[in-house]
């Protein structure tokens, strides 16, 4: 190496650092596509990161101004819709990455000992994520993004005694209000993000600690150079892990920008027509949903019809997940090894959680409450029951690394 | 200094821990004050008047409030005779769990049997809920009252929440009066109250 990078490495090694961290990072080969969507993540990250700088630089955050100056921008300043756009898209691609890859986590039992803490970071980051969304949703100050923001903090009032204050609190005002706007503007682009930044950094420095499991659940040590006869089986992050990501990288690139320029609205999921329409506190909208990565919590609060149970149950849909590592009793981890009875429930969970996010876009029909109570019961029975039915069913034995 | 039996050591430890966490809530403090509503935001509920004098049954004025959408309305004969027979019943017939001003705690949750108020967000989840006076314009046994479309609260021209839905209450009543009877007073129980301010 060169002198200047010697003197450098010595003060402060990040090419030591990157070289244990990626060329000595070892992983199973039959590491596939789903492996791919955490850095399909991080990509997005970037572009709401970057796209979001730009929108500052002509967002209002007052009731005036908010909505007008998101449409001045996407109409005089030159390339504003891109910018805005880019954002918008980028929060739904943001989430089908991250759905994928939770997905991928049940799929292949990646929640289990010893990536229980790798998990929960996950899940916390998952519920930063939401709340970023959600207070970002907030800021064009359309009529959906008032009154989600009204509904969404009357979660606090079903809390006894102090709910209505507390309400009172953070919206800062007796109503949702110009005061609410402002704070939700400190939250979504300083006080989130930091706190994501955060956790995202714990997860990885987690990943690196366990390594990365694998589609065929086999356990490889991820700071270990092979022996000479795995060398097929086990092979390092760098260079072969990440050009298959950057493959998956590019066609995700790909179809973002394809919708970003042929469909940016996503014919009304990814930026809701009703929202077009300025703030008033006087009307509520005939129909109201949140945008798609949300709408199965929102069906769920629609299934319970008391108003403390419904909210307790929603937010119960979420904080299960931290206890999946522990409710998952099979000797295995991947699907393909595990029995008929956990392939089942993941395939009844996952069409619960589609068809419960299609209930919450839909009004409240006595038929779509009906379905919507059922799946509500399926997506926890998937969970409430998963300490039986791993344990009962017969699984195939694993292959060893060898 | 050098510490040296273990308790000492461990008794330190634990006075600066626990202090400091204590220093840390202590500092916390201003700023969880600092997001409680502001004199601006409590000085807009001062009493608004309105005048009525075209109100007709079957009608609607909303103004704003306190912030918060209110609606006078108009009943008509028919209206007021199905409030007093209480059916179907709803939730809080009497009021008890709900917010009302005293001198509105009657079948009627008004002053006068006709003109009501009410403070039009759902008890729910605050959607505003729409005014449907009509018969059968939200269901077929529908008497008129009040819907919301959010999750389908329904409520009677009292604002009483009826059964099997998900609101908990009735709709909240606003203080309010008659200073002469073309106007109403939203905001206050009688001239120069200041209470609600
Ligand atoms: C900003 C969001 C996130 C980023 C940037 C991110 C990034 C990553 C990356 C780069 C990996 C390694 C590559 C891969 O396995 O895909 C990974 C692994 C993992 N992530 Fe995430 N992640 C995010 C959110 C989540 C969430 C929400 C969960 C679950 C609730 C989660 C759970 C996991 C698990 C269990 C693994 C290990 C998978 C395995 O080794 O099989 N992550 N993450
Ligand atoms: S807010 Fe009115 S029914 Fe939920």
């Amino acid at each position: 190496m060169s002198k200047l990078g010697d003197w450098l490495e010595q003060r402060l090694p990040i090419a030591g650092f990157l070289r244990k961290n990626l060329k000595e990072y070892y992983v199973h080969s039959s590491i596939n596509f789903w492996y791919a969507m955490g850095a399909i993540a991080f990509v997005m990250l970037a572009v709401q990161v970057i796209s979001g700088i730009f929108l500052l630089m002509y967002y209002v955050p007052t009731t005036e101004q908010a909505f007008s100056s998101i449409q001045y921008m996407m109409r005089e300043i030159p390339y504003g819709w891109l910018i805005r756009y880019l954002h918008v898209v980028g929060a739904s691609f943001f989430f089908i990455a991250i759905y994928l890859h939770m997905f991928r986590a049940l799929l292949y039992g990646s929640y289990k000992n010893p990536r229980e803490f790798l998990w929960m970071s996950g899940v916390v980051i998952y519920i930063l994520m939401i709340a970023i969304a959600y207070t970002g949703y907030v800021l064009p100050w359309g009529q959906m993004s008032y009154w989600a923001t009204r509904v969404i903090i009357s979660f606090l009032t079903v809390i006894p005694y102090v709910g209505d204050g507390l309400a009172q609190w953070l919206q800062g005002d007796f109503v949702v209000s110009s005061v609410t706007l402002s704070r939700f503007f400190a939250f979504h682009i300083v006080a989130f993000p930091l706190v994501i930044f955060l956790f995202i950094g714990i997860h990885i420095v987690a990943l690196h600690v366990v390594g990365s499991n694998n589609p065929e659940g086999v356990t490889v040590n991820a700071h270990k150079k092979p022996a000479k006869n795995l060398r097929k089986k086990v092979i390092p992050f760098y260079p072969y892990v990440i050009s298959k990501d950057l493959f998956v990288v590019f066609v995700a690139l790909a179809l973002f920008l394809g919708v970003v320029f042929y469909a940016p609205t996503f014919y009304g999921f990814f930026l809701e027509h009703i929202n077009q329409v300025p703030a008033n506190p006087m009307v509520t909208p005939s129909h109201i949903h949140p945008v798609w990565y949300l709408s199965p919590f929102y069906a769920i609060l629609r299934a319970v019809p008391d108003k403390l149970l419904g909210v307790i149950f929603m937010f119960l849909s979420l904080v299960i997940l931290f206890f999946l590592p522990w409710l998952d009793k099979s000797p295995v981890k991947s699907m393909r090894y595990k029995g008929r009875l956990s392939r089942g429930s993941l395939c009844v969970f996952i069409l619960s959680v589609i068809m419960l996010g299609y209930y919450g876009m839909v009004p409240a029909t006595d038929t779509h409450l009906f379905w919507t109570r059922i799946f509500t019961v399926l997506y926890f029975g998937h969970f409430v029951l998963m300490p039986i039915y791993t344990r009962i069913e017969t699984c195939k034995q694993p292959p060893e690394l060898n | 200094m050098v510490v040296k039996s273990k308790s000492r050591r461990q008794f330190l430890k634990f006075i600066v821990s626990s202090l400091s966490a204590v220093g840390a809530l202590f500092a916390f403090w201003p700023f969880v004050k600092s997001m409680q509503p502001g004199k601006k935001a409590q000085s807009t509920s001062s009493p608004i008047a309105v005048d009525i004098k075209g109100l007709l049954p079957n009608q609607k004025i909303a103004v704003t409030w306190q912030g918060m959408p209110i609606y006078i309305i108009k009943r008509t004969e028919n209206q007021i005779a199905e409030l007093e027979k209480k059916e179907p019943y709803p939730r809080d017939p009497d009021s008890l769990y709900s917010k009302q001003p005293q001198n509105s705690s009657n079948d009627f949750r008004s002053l006068n049997k006709d003109i009501f108020v009410v403070v039009a967000i759902c008890t729910h989840l605050g959607c505003s809920p729409t005014y449907k006076p009509e018969q059968a314009s939200v269901d077929k046994d529908w008497a008129g009252g009040f819907f919301c479309a959010c999750h389908g609260s329904k409520f009677d021209l009292a604002g009483r929440v009826y059964k099997q839905v998900p609101a908990p209450t009735n709709l909240m009543v606003p203080p309010y009066y008659f200073p002469n009877k073309d106007t109403i007073v939203i905001g206050a129980d009688k001239a120069g109250d200041e209470r609600y301010v």
